[in-house]
């Protein structure tokens, strides 16, 4: 739990605050450095072109979080509207809508991924879209059962007895209830989204190969892992693996603490 | 018997409908795409071409036709089997995929097996000691596990058991200097892809094993049999794990779309020959015959891997049978 929150933490200081400060160019190809393994002067070895490969991951991590997090905002505010939509409408909407769920869920979602970008050039716009379209169910079933089970209660019968329009409704009454959960969701879905970025780009069809992202780097390490080098594609795997790990640790504590019953039981 | 059938009917009901709205989503991905095929099929002779040569070609492929005619014309040719032809490999693409989708059963089928076997135990060793060291240390590797992307697992793999250990080939079919296929060096190169699609696809397994025989190991007839003082084993194989097992089959069937996913990233790392890496070589050659192909069958074998499990659910469980659930 306190590893998890100080590796998120520490993370999150080498990603917003050492690019402004370092000033290193991470993109500075120096042949006569290519290839070195670990060292004091580059922690993390160099690359087959001599850039240095922690800079370079912090770099790499940026840009992969930017573009996982804008994902996982595109497929929660899809999400987020049909789970509403289905909820709040009933009948034989939300029986089509969830239906399309369902198709969504039966969909390799890689497979469409790589089927987006490959027709529309490889760019950060199409791996954002081509990840959103294909991840917002999760979010539109979260939604819909809390709008479900909301629509039950007192303060929005009293609100629809009052003669509030459905709009107003959603907008006043449910919207706010619903955030928490959608913000966790996002939160939950980023490790997500950055993993089908890396993965997208690892195959050469993610972001352009002179963008520093993390599956771009891998990439490019994998021919000197042959050779034994396997600080320049293992060490950016590293920075996939321990914010998600970080993530799905707290995620999991505050499941535990939201429902303490079914802890206690376990623990019996 | 007459359940499971209704059930295969549900299903297919949904499954048809699904296949064809695919097919409709590929179509206009690829008519608003700004690739262009008969440029693409000319490569840098397009500069030199007349424009009249073009307009001929287009003709000849049909592309001037109207947008919902050469749907109708390509969905007409799917269904009668009729794939086309690669516009990257320049051959069939029925041919591509059959000479293919063994080598991708073949992996697939062996990776599932090895992590239903590896997880089953694994799961329940921790179940059975639970709090332990080992129960940590399973649980954490799991954790972990589900974090690591399975390309940098499979990268990893490489490095230590064909870069520094030397012990295993580091991928392909054949060793490269061999002319014919032996069923002994397939097996050595089948190792490290099966073991790393295996391992990528058990942390839920793991997790979920242990959590049910945990569950199970509290009822009434696990505390009976101990009280009858049968073996531990006994009480643990026979009893526990036997009760816990259920569920998974439907939880296998939803794990289908990422097994699709993990089979495209292995055959990748590890130049495996089969159908999944194909996707990738074709997507990055944009070549929408056997790219929109492969993924129907990546759509296809996924609601196939769903009834399958369904199916299995009906006839282990005379439960859902009697309610007719589905």
């Amino acid at each position: 739990m306190r590893i998890a929150t100080w590796t998120l933490a520490v993370l999150a200081l080498a990603v917003l605050v050492l690019p402004p400060i370092v000033q290193l160019d991470q993109s500075l190809v120096d042949l006569r450095s290519a290839g070195q393994p670990p060292s004091f002067a580059h922690p993390f070895g160099t690359d087959e072109v001599g850039r240095d490969v922690l800079l370079r991951s912090v770099y790499g991590l940026r840009v992969s979080f930017l573009v996982g997090l804008v994902a996982a905002l595109v497929s929660m505010v899809i999400g987020g509207a049909i789970g509403l939509a289905a909820g709040s409408l009933g009948g034989l909407p939300d029986r089509l809508l969830m239906r399309v769920v369902d198709g969504f869920n039966a969909l390799p979602h890689l497979l469409f991924g790589i089927f987006i970008v490959a027709l529309f050039a490889p760019s950060a716009a199409a791996v954002v879209v081509s990840v959103g379209v294909t991840h917002w169910t999760t979010a539109a079933r979260i939604v819909r059962s809390e709008v479900l089970s909301l629509r039950t209660r007192p303060f929005v019968e009293a609100a629809v007895s009052g003669g509030a329009g459905r709009m107003r409704v959603v907008r006043r009454h449910l919207l706010p209830h619903l955030l928490p959960h959608l913000v966790l969701a996002t939160v939950l879905m980023v490790p997500h989204a950055i993993w089908h970025e890396t993965a997208l780009s690892f195959l050469g069809l993610g972001l352009p190969p002179h963008l520093a992202s993390l599956g771009n780097m891998i990439n490019d390490g994998q021919r000197s892992l042959l050779t034994g080098d396997w600080w320049s594609s293992l060490v950016p795997g590293l920075f996939i693996l321990a914010p998600t790990l970080a993530i799905s640790v707290l995620a999991q504590r505050w499941r535990d603490r939201s429902s303490p019953r079914w802890r206690s039981e376990l623990e019996l | 018997m007459r359940a499971v059938l209704r059930m295969v009917a549900w299903r297919v009901a949904f499954a048809v409908p699904l296949l064809v709205i695919v097919t409709i989503v590929m179509f206009a991905l690829a008519q608003a795409s700004p690739f262009d095929p008969v440029r693409q099929y000319l490569g840098e002779r397009a500069l030199v071409t007349s424009p009249e040569v073009v307009e001929a070609i287009r003709a000849n492929w049909g592309l001037d036709r109207p947008v919902l005619e050469q749907y109708a014309t390509w969905f007409g040719n799917l269904v009668s089997g009729e794939l086309g032809e690669s516009r990257s490999l320049h051959r069939p693409v029925t041919e591509i995929i059959g000479e293919r989708l063994g080598w991708t059963l073949l992996a697939t089928g062996s990776a599932l097996v090895l992590m239903f076997a590896g997880s089953l135990v694994v799961g329940t060793l921790a179940a059975w000691r639970r709090g332990s060291w080992l129960d940590r240390v399973i649980t954490g590797g799991a954790f972990a596990n589900e974090s690591a992307p399975v390309f940098w697992l499979g990268l990893l793999a490489i490095w230590i058991f064909a870069v520094t250990l030397g012990w295993l080939p580091a991928g392909g079919l054949t060793d490269a200097a061999s002319t014919t296929i032996s069923p002994g060096d397939v097996a050595a190169h089948l190792i490290l892809p099966v073991t790393v699609l295996a391992i990528s696809q058990s942390s839920w397994l793991v997790l979920y094993v242990r959590e049910s025989v945990i569950g199970v190991l509290r009822e009434d007839f696990v505390i009976g049999a101990r009280a009858r003082g049968l073996r531990e084993r006994t009480v643990i194989v026979r009893h526990a794990l036997r009760s816990a097992l259920l569920p998974f089959l439907t939880l296998l069937g939803a794990r289908m779309p990422e097994l699709v996913t993990g089979a495209i990233l292995v055959e990748t790392v590890f130049s495996w020959p089969g159908v999944a890496a194909a996707s990738v070589q074709a997507a990055l050659a944009v070549d929408f015959p056997l790219l929109a192909a492969l993924t129907l069958l990546g759509t296809a074998a996924v609601l196939a891997g769903n009834l399958l499990a369904d199916i299995a659910y009906t006839v282990a469980d005379p439960r859902v049978r009697t309610l007719g659930v589905g």
